[in-house]
C-alpha cells in the first residue's frame, strides 16, 4: 500500500465510522424504549411498595418522564462527552462498571481467538497438505464436529469431565475464592479458571477457520502461479508457504475480521456457563432489570468494537494483499 | 547429440475419458539452439507433454511407457529432488496466462529472486534481477522490481516470466502458448524477443502453440499433434508449404488467408444497389468510467469510446477491429445499451435509440441481437437450448409453438440436429455452443447482428466452421452486421469494410481491400506488421481437403 496516503485514508474512514455509530446509538436507544417496560417499574416492583405516586416519583429522578426526543437528546450529549449515563439499579456510573468487566472478557474473548485462529490455521493447512489422506479426514471430521455441536454442551461437557470427573480444573469463575495469591500464582490461577471457557468459546471458531484454510488452500494450490513456482524449482514446502498460504489467508483475515468485532459481545452463552465475571453477563443482568443505561452503554462499547475493528482488517488487508488500495 | 529427446512416451488418462491415453507414443527431439513448434488443438495433449518433461503432471496422469532424455539422462528415473533442481535451472517454462502466472501478493523483484535462491544463486540476486529485467526490454528495472505483478500489462508480466524463466541459463526452455492472452502487436514484440535470446544463447526451444502463423514467424522444425499422436513432424518450410497429413492439411487450410485485392473490390461491387441504405449510424458517441474518487482524491478518468462515427448500410459487414481495451466491445455494448454512453446519437433506421427510456427500447432489442464470446459463459447452464432459443421470441409475444418450430428451423440453419432441443448446453462442445448462440439471436429475426468476438475462443478449425456459417447465414437472411475481432485474418475473411480502433477513437476506416492494401494511419500499419506468419501465404489446399 501507497504509505503517504494513509492519513487521508484513515481521516475518510475515522469521519465514516462515527457517522456510523451516532446512527447505531440513536437506534439502540429507540429500539430499547420501544420494548414495554422501563427501570422504574421493575424496581418499585421489586421493592414491593408499587404505588402510583411512587413510580412516578421514581420517573421523574431517573428522567424518564420527559419526552422521549429531550432523553434521547440528553443522552446523546453524554456520549459525545464520553459519559454513558448512571445506573440507578447499581448506584453507579456505566461506565465504571463497564470498566470494572471489560479487562475480564477481553481477556477471555482474545484468548480463545488467537487459540482459534493459530491452531485452526495449523490444522486447516496440514489437512490441505494431506488432501484425501487419513490425517485430512480426521481434521475434517473433528472440524466438523466442533462445527456442529452447541456451545453451551461442549462448556457443560468439559466441566463434567475435567472439574467434576477428573478434578483438574476449576469449573467457575475467574479466580480462586478465599486465598490470598501473589505475583505468579495469580497469573496460574487465573490460566487455569480461562482454560475451558476459552477453549469452549474458541472451538467454533477453530472449526471455522480450519474449513476455510482448508478450502483456500487448495483452491489456491490450483492457480498458475504455484505451478509457476514449482517450474522455477522452488521446493515444495516453500511453495506451500511463500505461495499457496500466503495467498489463502485472505480469506481468512476477511472472518478473523468479523470475528474480532464480536470481541465484546459474542461470549454472553460462555460468560453464563462458566459464570465468567465479563461484560456478557454484566449485559445479559441488565436486560432482566430493564438497566436501560447499563445496556446501551454495552451496546455502544460493542459497536465501537466491531467498527474499529473493521477498520483494522481494511488496513491489514491492504498491508497484506498490495491489490487492495486503501480508498474510503 | 539432441539436447532433449523424448522416446515412446506415453500418459495415461484416468478411466472413463474419451480415450485410454492423454498422449500416446511420442518422439521428439530438440536440438541447441532449435525451435521446435509442438502444434495442434485444444485437448491434443500439446500442453500435458510439455509438463512431462518438467515432471509436473498432476497424479492422474501417470506416464506408462516411455523416456525422457535430457543431457544424456532420464528423467523419468530422477528423485523429485534431483528433478526440482533442474526445474528452473537447466529447464525451465513460460505459461500461458501471463495474468495469473504471476503470484499475486510478491513482488516481481522478489520472484525472479526466488528462483535464483532456490538454487544457491541468492547471492547475486540484487545485481541480477535488474539486469534480467533490463534483458527483456523492461523499461525501469529497479523500479519494476519492487511492483507487485497487478500493476504490470499483460506483455510485462509474460516480460518478467520470461525473465524469470532464463535467471539460471537454462539449456533448454519450455514457451506452452506464451503469446495465446497477448495482443497481436505485443504477441509479436515476445516473439521476437524469445527468438533473440533463443538465438544469443543457444537455448534450446520446444514452442507449443495453436497457431500457424506463430509457427510461421518462429519455427525452425514443427511437430503436428492430433489425439495425443504426433501425426506428422518436419522441418518448418516443409509441413508449412507441402502439409502430408490429412489433418496437417485440414488445420492449415482453415487458417484464414489475406484478401486479394480483386476478391474484396468483387464483394463490395456485388452489393452496389443497396449500398446506400443505412441501417445504423453513430454520431459523437462518447463513454468515460470514473474509478476511484470517495471523499478526497481524484478519480481516475478513462475515455473508453470517443470519436467512434460510423455508418452500417443494410447487408453489409463492418469489422470492428483493435486491441484489448481499445473501446470496441464498449462500443457494441452501448450500441444494445448494455453501457449507457454519456453522449452522441445511435440512430438506427433514423430512430436515435439513446434517450429511449426501457419501455420504448424494448422493440429495438429484438431487432438488433447480439452473440458473445464466450461459448462456456454466454448460455445459462440450467436450462435446455430448447428454452434458451424460444425465450426470446415468447417475451416478444410469439406462441410457444411457433417459437419451438422456428429453433427447429434455426438449428438446422445453423447445422445442429433438431434433437439438440431437449438438452443442455454442458453436452456440447465450445464450436456446436457458439451455434447455438448464433441461432439464440437469430430467433428474434434481428435486421442487425452484433458479433463480438465470436470465433475468438475457438480453435482454428471450429473457427472456420463459424465463419463459413456466418457468412452462409449473412447471403441468406440479408443480414447486416457488425464483427468486432482482434484477429485481423479472421477480419479479412468475412468483412466488407474496416474499422480499426485505438485507445477508444476509430483510426481508420475503409473497405477490407484498402486498410490491408494501402493501410494510412501508423497504428493500422503497425498492427498489420505484428500479424505473426505475415510473409507466409498458406498454400492452396482446396479442393484436397474434401476428406
Amino acid at each position: 500500500m501507497d504509505l503517504t496516503r494513509l492519513p487521508g485514508f484513515l481521516a475518510a474512514r475515522l469521519a465514516k465510522a462515527a457517522v456510523v455509530i451516532l446512527a447505531i446509538v440513536v437506534c439502540n436507544f429507540l429500539l430499547i424504549h420501544a420494548a414495554p417496560g422501563d427501570p422504574a417499574s421493575v424496581i418499585a416492583g421489586q421493592s414491593g411498595a408499587a404505588d402510583e405516586r411512587f413510580l412516578a416519583q421514581l420517573r421523574e429522578q431517573f428522567g424518564l418522564d420527559r419526552p422521549l426526543h429531550v432523553q434521547l437528546w440528553i443522552y446523546l450529549k453524554g456520549v459525545l462527552t464520553l459519559d454513558l449515563g448512571f445506573s440507578h439499579r447499581q448506584q453507579l456510573p456505566v461506565w465504571t462498571l463497564i470498566q470494572a468487566r471489560l479487562p475480564a472478557t477481553l481477556l477471555l474473548t482474545g484468548t480463545a481467538f488467537v487459540f482459534a485462529i493459530v491452531t485452526g490455521v495449523t490444522l486447516g493447512a496440514l489437512a490441505a497438505r494431506r488432501v484425501g489422506r487419513w490425517a485430512d479426514s480426521l481434521i475434517t471430521v473433528i472440524a466438523l464436529t466442533f462445527y456442529a455441536t452447541p456451545l453451551f454442551w461442549i462448556g457443560l461437557m468439559l466441566v463434567l469431565v475435567f472439574s467434576v470427573w477428573l478434578e483438574w480444573l476449576p469449573s467457575f469463575g475467574m479466580s480462586s475464592v478465599g486465598v490470598e495469591l501473589h505475583g505468579m500464582a495469580v497469573v496460574l490461577d487465573v490460566a487455569q479458571h480461562l482454560l475451558l471457557p476459552a477453549l469452549t468459546l474458541g472451538l467454533f471458531y477453530l472449526a471455522v477457520y480450519a474449513r476455510l484454510t482448508r478450502a483456500t488452500m487448495l483452491e489456491v494450490a490450483d492457480q498458475d502461479f504455484v505451478k509457476t513456482a514449482r517450474a522455477k524449482g522452488v521446493p515444495e514446502g516453500r511453495v506451500l508457504r511463500a505461495h499457496v498460504l500466503r495467498n489463502a489467508m485472505l480469506p481468512v483475515i476477511t472472518f478473523a475480521g468479523i470475528q474480532a468485532g464480536q470481541l465484546v459481545g459474542g461470549a454472553i452463552l460462555v460468560e453464563t456457563v462458566f459464570a465468567w465475571p465479563g461484560i456478557g453477563r454484566l449485559a445479559f443482568d441488565a436486560l432482566l432489570a430493564r438497566d436501560y443505561a447499563v445496556l446501551l452503554g454495552v451496546f455502544f462499547c460493542t459497536s465501537v468494537m466491531v467498527v474499529a475493528f473493521n477498520l483494522v482488517t481494511d488496513l491489514l488487508y491492504a498491508v497484506v494483499d498490495p491489490r487492495v488500495e486503501a480508498v474510503g | 547429440m539432441s539436447l532433449l529427446s523424448i522416446e515412446g512416451l506415453t500418459v495415461a488418462l484416468p478411466p472413463g475419458g474419451d480415450r485410454p491415453h492423454a498422449i500416446a507414443d511420442i518422439s521428439l527431439s530438440v536440438d541447441p539452439g532449435e525451435i521446435l513448434c509442438v502444434v495442434g488443438e485444444s485437448g491434443s495433449g500439446k500442453s500435458i507433454t510439455a509438463n512431462a518433461m518438467m515432471g509436473l503432471l498432476p497424479k492422474s496422469l501417470p506416464v506408462t511407457s516411455g523416456r525422457i532424455r535430457f543431457e544424456g539422462t532420464d528423467l523419468l528415473a530422477l528423485e523429485p529432488e534431483a528433478m526440482r533442481r533442474l526445474r528452473g535451472a537447466r529447464i525451465a517454462m513460460i505459461f500461458q496466462e501471463p495474468m495469473t502466472a504471476l503470484n499475486p501478493v510478491m513482488r516481481v523483484g522478489d520472484q525472479i529472486a526466488e528462483a535464483l535462491r532456490v538454487h544457491g544463486a541468492g547471492r547475486d540476486a540484487a545485481r541480477r534481477v535488474p539486469e534480467l529485467l533490463a534483458a527483456v526490454n523492461l523499461p525501469d528495472p529497479e523500479a519494476l522490481a519492487r511492483s507487485y505483478p497487478f500493476r504490470l500489462s499483460g506483455g510485462q508480466r509474460q516480460r518478467v516470466m520470461i525473465a524469470m524463466a532464463l535467471a539460471l541459463e537454462p539449456a533448454l526452455l519450455i514457451a506452452d502458448e506464451p503469446t495465446t492472452a497477448l495482443d497481436v502487436t505485443t504477441q509479436m514484440q515476445i516473439l521476437r524477443l524469445i527468438k533473440e535470446i533463443q538465438s544469443r544463447r543457444g537455448t534450446g526451444v520446444m514452442f507449443v502453440t495453436h497457431d500457424f502463423g506463430v509457427v510461421a514467424e518462429i519455427a525452425d522444425r514443427v511437430a503436428v499433434m492430433q489425439h495425443g499422436r504426433i501425426v506428422e513432424t518436419g522441418p518448418a518450410k516443409e509441413v508449412l508449404n507441402h502439409p502430408q497429413h490429412p489433418y496437417t492439411r485440414a488445420l492449415i487450410a482453415a487458417v484464414p488467408g489475406f484478401p486479394s485485392g480483386e476478391q474484396a473490390t468483387a464483394a463490395s461491387d456485388a452489393r452496389g444497389p443497396m449500398a446506400k441504405d443505412a441501417v445504423l449510424v453513430t454520431r459523437g458517441v462518447e463513454k468515460t468510467y470514473r474509478r476511484g474518487g470517495g471523499w478526497f482524491g481524484k478519480p481516475v478518468t478513462l475515455r473508453a469510446v470517443h470519436d467512434a462515427d460510423f455508418t452500417l448500410t443494410r447487408g453489409e459487414t463492418l469489422g470492428l477491429v483493435g486491441e484489448s481495451g481499445s473501446g470496441k466491445s464498449t462500443l457494441a455494448r452501448c450500441i444494445v445499451r448494455l453501457v449507457e454512453p454519456e453522449k452522441g446519437e445511435i440512430a438506427f433506421h433514423g430512430t436515435d435509440l439513446r434517450p429511449l427510456t426501457r419501455i420504448a427500447w424494448k422493440p429495438f432489442r429484438r431487432r438488433i441481437q447480439m452473440v458473445f464470446q464466450d461459448p462456456f459463459a454466454s448460455l445459462n447452464p440450467r436450462r435446455t437450448v430448447g428454452d434458451i432459443i424460444t425465450e426470446g421470441p415468447m417475451t416478444h409475444g410469439v406462441s410457444r409453438s411457433e417459437a419451438l418450430d422456428r429453433a427447429r428451423d434455426l438449428l438446422r440453419l445453423v447445422q445442429l440436429d433438431p434433437g439438440a432441443m431437449g438438452r443442455y448446453p454442458h453436452e456440447f462442445s465450445g464450436g456446436q455452443r457458439q451455434r447455438i448462440g448464433i441461432a439464440r439471436a437469430l430467433a428474434m429475426r434481428p435486421e442487425l447482428l452484433i458479433a463480438d468476438e465470436p470465433v475468438s475462443a475457438l480453435d482454428v478449425s471450429v473457427q472456420a466452421q463459424v465463419l463459413d456459417l456466418l457468412a452462409d447465414i449473412r447471403k441468406r437472411l440479408g443480414l447486416t452486421m457488425l464483427f468486432i475481432t482482434h484477429d485481423l485474418r479472421v477480419a479479412a475473411q468475412i468483412c466488407d469494410r474496416i474499422a480499426v480502433m485505438q485507445r477508444g477513437a476509430i483510426v481508420e476506416l475503409g473497405s477490407t481491400a484498402q486498410v490491408f492494401g494501402t493501410p494510412q494511419h501508423a497504428y493500422t500499419k503497425q498492427l498489420l506488421e505484428s500479424i505473426p506468419g505475415r510473409g507466409w501465404t498458406p498454400p492452396d489446399l482446396s479442393g484436397t481437403v474434401a476428406a
